[in-house]
């Protein structure tokens, strides 16, 4: 970076002569050195995971959630700045909120993701202000049923096929990253965050685009991805934060929820193992020089 | 009034506004598009059902264009009961939303008087709708064809046109399909025959 110190990099809304915003890639830094999130977008559902890195010994484990609920059917998580992603997360709960007082229907995710994109980038756009120093990852499910309009009175008849197609899919899971320029993409698998680079060619290995991964192997997938891509030299304690929603036949019945206590235990002590496996073999490949 | 069929929705109303006595216009269109196969059935004040119907309008046009793809008919019901409820007092409007979306197939939802909103099989409404509450019960039956659906509505508005005094002038019909949105219109002087299909 050439250009540093040249003065360009000073203020948001000043391009440097070649054409880029140096603070909002100062903002991608600090993004950089965030705990990895990860979000993967199953068969059946939708899984966030989340590094968190304990800073203090006097921090209650399991308290300080950083995975957030932004409506019943939608879930945040973030890497970067801690209270840069809680502001996003509270407008992203106002947009919800809002949508649902003109709609009376819960918020698309794709919707959401387009909003929180358009205010993010006004962040790029000021000089009185900074952009965000989070790449948040937005995972949602939207219901495949149909939905009564808030207020309505009574569900109606089922009455009229009205040249509906039965099975016709519509909606199911969704998966979207926004960064620091406000730009965001819908992804099969999404990380971020301190160890991204190797929790994103872990992500490629699942061949998430064929759709054949359920949301059960997903968790587990998650957590083995947050433990790989933990780095033990630099950061010693972190905690894993799981979080996922399915369908409404499945066992979060279209809500975003914590994984239970059981199976994310069993996910911790897979993904350990996993990480064990792969020391041995280490070894073994040093015995054999 | 609007009903359900097999295939999708068809809304149907007399053409007649008055002002006291006087027949202000014999052939209004009483059906407004709100979306390309969302409609709806205005009666009450016809500025106030006007003014509402054309924010609607705009709501629903603004949706298709910012989300790329079209609302569905309980997102235009739920705008058309957040502005009567929120403005019930000084409203005079009963609604009638009748759509057809690739989800749901047709839909057919009722705002009375109060804001309230109900999905109903089928709805009718205005001054000329107390006179065939009995002829709608014991003819409406579920899944008509497109045939059967429209000699229904002919003859239920025709009931209404004969016995009430504020109902009258042709029949206008609008059908919401997975085609789209097919008007017809039948006159009283060939007995509500024709000429049908526009």
């Amino acid at each position: 970076m050439t250009s540093i110190g040249t003065g360009y990099d000073l203020s948001n809304s000043v391009f440097s002569p070649d054409g880029r915003n140096f603070q909002v890639e100062y903002a991608v830094k600090a993004v950089e050195n965030g705990g990895t999130a990860v979000g993967i977008r199953c068969k059946d559902g939708i899984v966030l995971a989340l590094e968190k890195l304990v800073t203090s010994k006097l921090l209650k484990p399991g308290a300080n959630k950083r995975i957030a609920t932004v409506d019943r059917n939608i879930g945040v998580v973030s890497s970067g700045l801690l209270p840069d992603g809680r502001h996003f997360v509270s407008r992203a709960r106002d947009e919800a909120a809002q949508w649902r007082q003109l709609y009376k229907a819960p918020i698309p995710t794709s919707a959401l993701a387009n909003r929180m994109g358009s205010y993010v980038q006004a962040y790029t756009l000021y000089s009185s202000v900074r952009p965000f120093g989070v790449t948040a990852i937005i995972g949602g499910w939207d219901s495949e049923a149909e939905l009564p309009v808030d207020g309505q009175v009574g569900s109606g008849p089922k009455v009229g096929a009205g040249g509906k197609k039965d099975g016709a899919k519509h909606s199911g899971p969704s998966l979207y990253m926004i960064e620091p320029s406000g730009l965001y993409w819908g992804y099969y698998g999404a990380a971020t965050g301190k160890g991204r680079q190797i929790a994103k060619s872990e992500l490629e290995k699942l061949n998430l685009a064929d759709g054949q991964l359920s949301l059960e192997e997903g968790v587990k997938e998650a957590a083995r991805i947050i433990y790989v891509a933990h780095d033990d030299n630099k950061d010693k304690e972190f905690e894993l934060e799981l979080t996922w929603i399915s369908s409404l036949d499945g066992p979060t019945k279209g809500r975003h929820e914590e994984v239970p206590k059981e199976l994310k235990e069993e996910a911790e002590r897979l993904a350990k193992k996993a990480l064990e496996g792969e020391d041995d073999d280490e070894e073994e490949e040093k015995m054999e020089e | 009034m609007a009903i359900n069929f097999k295939d999708g929705v068809i809304l149907g109303a007399d053409s007649r506004t008055t002002t006291g006595a006087y027949i202000a216009n014999r052939v209004t269109d009483k059906l407004t598009q709100v979306h390309d196969t969302i409609w709806c059935c205005r009666s009450g004040s016809a500025a106030d059902t006007q003014a509402v119907a054309d924010i609607v309008h705009y709501h629903l046009g603004m949706y298709g264009i910012t989300n790329e793809e079209p609302p569905t008919t309980q997102t235009a019901a739920a705008i058309f009961q957040e502005l009567c409820y929120s403005n019930k007092d000084q409203l005079s409007a009963g609604m009638i939303i009748a759509g057809y979306d690739h989800r749901h197939g047709g839909q057919v939802y009722s705002i009375p008087l109060g804001g309230s909103l109900h999905k109903q099989a089928y709805a009718i409404g205005g001054s000329g709708s107390t006179y065939i509450y009995g002829y709608c019960d014991a003819n409406w039956r579920e899944n008509m064809t497109e045939e059967e659906g429209i000699k229904f509505v002919k003859g239920a508005l025709q009931e209404a046109i004969k016995w009430d005094g504020s109902s009258g002038g042709v029949i206008r019909m609008v059908v919401l399909t997975a085609k789209g949105a097919q008007r017809h219109l039948y006159l009283p002087d060939q007995g509500y025959q024709g000429p049908g299909r526009q």
